[in-house]
């Protein structure tokens, strides 16, 4: 693999198309309508291939009036549709997008002998290409693409952030912002009129498919990383530009393995934040699946190890030593979890030194572990005493709610349960709770 | 010459005398015919745009499975092959798309972008590594994404004739159950029916179709083909069974008309002219459609408002008789005469609104005309007219003693409601009149004195 400066200005020209998606996308993903993203992608057609019979140049301004147009009939058409003919929205979409995508291929195919616009191009974009289009910009020779890109990245940062609060509030509860004098329909065509800019942005240097790539696909994995739209806003800008850098060097690297010198960018950038998708869908902190089932799975095998540091407590309460502690059949018998998950979770115990290195027919605490069940069967006598006394719930009918709040009583609770229970010392029941 | 020329290929295309154009044409219909059954099923079950998830995110699996055969001694393209690899990994999409919904907090509009762009990208990716292949001609692959309508062959004619028979054969067989999954899925489930099976035979079947059409029409119109036909049938009937028909027909007509323009002009594409075709039965469907089209809904919204036009000028002419001349309300000998004024007043019309409303009261024979501003009813008119106030003090009636509105409010509750009023719902309110008033007669208005006296006239015949 050799870098060179071109592949500098690769991925620079992916970083910032990647990121002007990725800005605007965010608001297509929390609006539910990403699929629109795709349709407007495909819809920009007519309106590029009108600019260019029109204008016969390749000139950014024409393109991007056209563009804006034919993205907002798009937007604007599905709407009458769905309301006027009441087809369903999806439906509408369809309808709306393959129409105007076959009258561009027309158009462009009807102009083919006069204008250089090869469908293809706009399908895939030849990023590869683009540095050797260049702009002199103070004095650097710069790529058009890039330039343009970090153009549309500075107009969508710039009207985002002028329209931050509306943008937001539109998106998350259209009366709302209504009832506040929020004009949701103004911004909804705001959100639209940016995806058509920065999708024709795109078009060149990446192609149709990396932009609605780039559009959702960062936004959505953000969402697994924030929860607020400010920091979800911030990881989609992050994935993105991973993305695009990532995205490059598979291109290069990654087919040599094979035996190939390389490959399409744009196509292995989509890949990539697909992979970095799969990644935040499976491992990210706290809303990753993978990361939820080992929370999951952590929480019942403290659960396990709680209800056993309870039961040889209470085992000890009711038989003062030197009797022999309980065995597994008999703690299994009083646990009620299964024998496997207890052996387990003694085995874990052990470990943690609060349960007497032993065999399994005599299962005792050390005192370690005498301190940690104390504190354990306080908290669940607390409850019980709580629920008795304050809720007023019968006797009988606080053991089994009690047995689920003693897993998650933190020390700040069990002060407020101290202070509502001013010192009791016994539990419903008559038995003593441990101090 | 040159019309001589257009005339002798319409001819040629009309009487079908190519073997080509016989082929595509058939190819077409056929394809327009499958994709039409299975794009209802889709739009109403909500899930339009699985297929342009589905034709996008067959692309890798296609490509694919070209690299693999590219390692063949044989080489070359086996079409079956790439159609399996497009219906593995069009599948695979698929099974993301759910993994996707069901495990996290993604929306399915993001999860179908996601699977969309990023196997597409894998794709493009693999396409790219093929082209610096030197084995066999990767060209073809591209058909995959603009289709070559007007070169089919005889055998993938057939493809899609065996692909549409599949497809008729299922949703034949299994139209019970498609209907009762596409309307009430929750009701489906609690009668223990599989619909996770079921959505699952459905989504195999719209991938099935999806691949065969993709490499000969492309992608974009394979999605066209799947979503305009059955949103326009729904314009021209509510019944499943009619809509399917209807869908499958205008998918069929769509195709052999854009694939026979483009016969007859070669420059214009055929997948792009059949989109384009279909897309114009759509909109004519839009415009004239008996069941939601535009013009349709235009003409039943005027016709209910002259209707109701129709029914306040009755109750207003009975009310001004009402107010001057009790005593001839019963229907014998001639009704009493009403001046215009005291209509215009009672209802806040303008002159002309009120003449407007009168001439086309006459002309249906229920009011007539004795010298302007004089009128009366007819015997007919007037006992049109009776039912029609009947209803509505019926109405007010319920409201007031049934759900506590004051009688000032009434009357415009009663005015909105009165002329939907079904017969059942009529003879119902009567009987329960009749047996809280003990009377069963002709209700009065619970407001008679807000109607209007002023320019009482004296009944002259």
């Amino acid at each position: 693999m050799i870098w060179t400066e071109i592949d500098t200005w690769i991925v620079l020209t992916g970083v910032v198309t990647s990121m002007s998606c990725a800005l605007i996308g965010n608001f297509l993903v929390v609006r539910r309508m990403s699929l629109m993203g795709d349709a407007i992608s495909h819809a920009v057609l007519p309106g590029l291939a009108a600019a260019f019979i029109l204008g016969g140049t390749r000139h950014p301004m024409p393109m991007f009036a056209g563009a804006v147009v034919a993205g907002l009939s798009t937007a604007f058409l599905t709407e009458w549709i769905h309301r006027k003919g009441r087809v369903e929205e999806s439906s509408a979409m369809g309808v709306v997008f393959t129409t105007l995508f076959a009258l561009g291929l027309i158009l462009i195919v009807r102009a083919a002998d006069t204008v250089d616009l090869d469908p293809s191009c706009v399908l895939y974009g030849s990023i590869e290409l683009s540095p050797l289009d260049t702009l002199s910009v103070a004095g650097y020779d710069v790529p058009r693409s890039f330039v343009i890109g970090a153009g549309v990245l500075l107009l969508n940062a710039v009207l985002i952030t002028l329209f931050y609060k509306e943008l937001k509030i539109s998106s998350f509860d259209p009366e709302a912002a209504t009832a506040m004098g929020i004009s949701a329909r103004g911004m909804y065509y705001l959100v639209m009129a940016l995806v058509a800019i920065t999708t024709v942005a795109s078009f060149e240097s990446v192609g149709s498919i990396l932009v609605i790539a780039m559009l959702i696909v960062p936004g959505a994995s953000a969402h697994f990383m924030g929860v607020r739209l400010g920091s979800v806003i911030f990881w989609s800008l992050v994935i993105a530009a991973l993305s695009a850098g990532g995205g490059h060097l598979a291109a290069i690297t990654v087919p040599t393995w094979f035996g190939f010198p390389d490959t399409s960018t744009a196509g292995s950038m989509a890949v990539v934040s697909g992979l970095l998708f799969a990644g935040c869908f499976f491992f990210a902190p706290q809303r990753g699946v993978l990361t939820r089932w080992f929370a999951h799975r952590a929480l019942k095998r403290r659960i396990v190890r709680e209800d056993v540091l309870g039961s040889l407590y209470r085992w000890q309460e009711a038989n003062p030593e030197p009797a022999p502690g309980p065995d597994m059949g008999v703690l299994h018998t009083r646990v009620g979890h299964s024998v496997v998950k207890l052996r387990h979770a003694v085995t874990a115990l052990r470990k943690r030194k609060l349960i007497k290195a032993g065999t399994d027919l005599d299962i005792a605490l050390t005192s370690d572990g005498v301190e940690k069940a104390g504190n354990i069967i306080r908290d669940h006598r607390l409850w019980e005493q709580y629920l008795h006394s304050k809720v007023k719930l019968p006797a009988d009918h606080v053991h089994s709610t009690s047995e689920q709040l003693e897993h998650v009583t933190d020390p700040s609770i069990r002060k407020k349960l101290e202070k509502e229970l001013e010192g009791a010392r016994v539990d419903p029941h008559g038995r003593n709770i441990p101090q | 010459m040159q019309s001589n020329d257009f005339i002798g290929d319409l001819w040629r295309l009309l009487t079908l005398a190519d073997y080509n154009t016989r082929i595509v044409l058939f190819g077409a219909a056929i394809l327009g015919f499958g994709a039409g059954i299975m794009g209802c099923f889709m739009m109403l079950r909500r899930r339009a745009m699985i297929s342009d998830v589905v034709s996008h995110a067959a692309l890798p699996g296609i490509v694919a499975a070209f690299i693999i055969m590219a390692g063949w001694p044989s080489g070359g393209k086996f079409l079956p092959l790439l159609l399996l690899g497009a219906l593995i990994s069009g599948l695979l999409g698929m099974g993301c798309v759910h993994v996707i919904k069901t495990y996290s907090h993604i929306k399915e509009d993001a999860a179908l972008g996601i699977v969309l762009s990023v196997f597409f990208g894998l794709g493009v990716a693999l396409l790219g590594i093929v082209q610096q292949m030197h084995v066999g001609s990767a060209a073809g692959l591209e058909t995959f994404i603009y289709g070559k309508t007007a070169s089919m062959l005889a055998a993938d004619a057939w493809l899609m004739a065996g692909a549409a028979a599949v497809v008729v054969l299922i949703c034949a067989l299994f139209f019970k159950e498609f209907r009762l999954l596409c309307f009430d899925p929750e009701f489906a489930k609690s009668q223990g029916w599989p619909v996770h099976g079921l959505d699952i035979l459905l989504t195999a079947l719209v991938v099935l179709v999806t691949v065969i059409g993709l490499q000969a029409v492309g992608l974009i119109l394979m999605i066209a083909l799947l979503i305009i036909p059955p949103a326009a049938a729904r314009f021209w009937t509510d019944r499943l069974v009619v809509m399917v028909m209807v869908s499958a027909l205008i998918g069929a007509m769509g195709a052999v008309m854009g694939a026979s323009v483009s016969a007859l002009y070669p420059k214009l594409p055929a997948g792009a002219m059949i989109v384009i075709a279909c897309s114009i039965i759509f909109a004519f469907s839009f415009m004239l459609g008996p069941r939601r089209g535009l013009i349709h809904g235009m003409v039943s919204q005027a016709a209910l408002s002259n209707r109701i036009a129709r029914q306040h000028l009755m109750r207003a002419i009975y009310e001004c008789m009402e107010a001057s001349s009790p005593e001839r309300l019963e229907p014998y000998g001639k009704p009493a005469l009403v001046s215009l004024h005291q209509l215009t007043a009672s209802r806040g019309w303008s002159d002309r609104k009120v003449k407007e409303l009168l001439h086309a009261a006459a002309r249906d024979g229920e009011v007539e005309i004795e010298g302007w501003p004089m009128l009366r009813f007819t015997p007919e008119g007037l006992k049109h007219a009776r039912t029609i106030v009947r209803n509505h003090r019926l109405w007010e009636w319920y409201m007031i003693t049934h759900a506590d509105v004051a009688p000032s409010h009434v009357d415009r509750n009663a005015d909105e409601i009165e002329h939907v009023l079904g017969a059942a719902m009529v003879a119902e309110l009567e009987n329960s009149y009749a047996i809280s008033s003990q009377s069963g007669g002709f209700p009065d208005s619970p407001h008679r004195l807000d109607i209007p006296m002023a320019e009482t006239t004296t009944d002259k015949s």
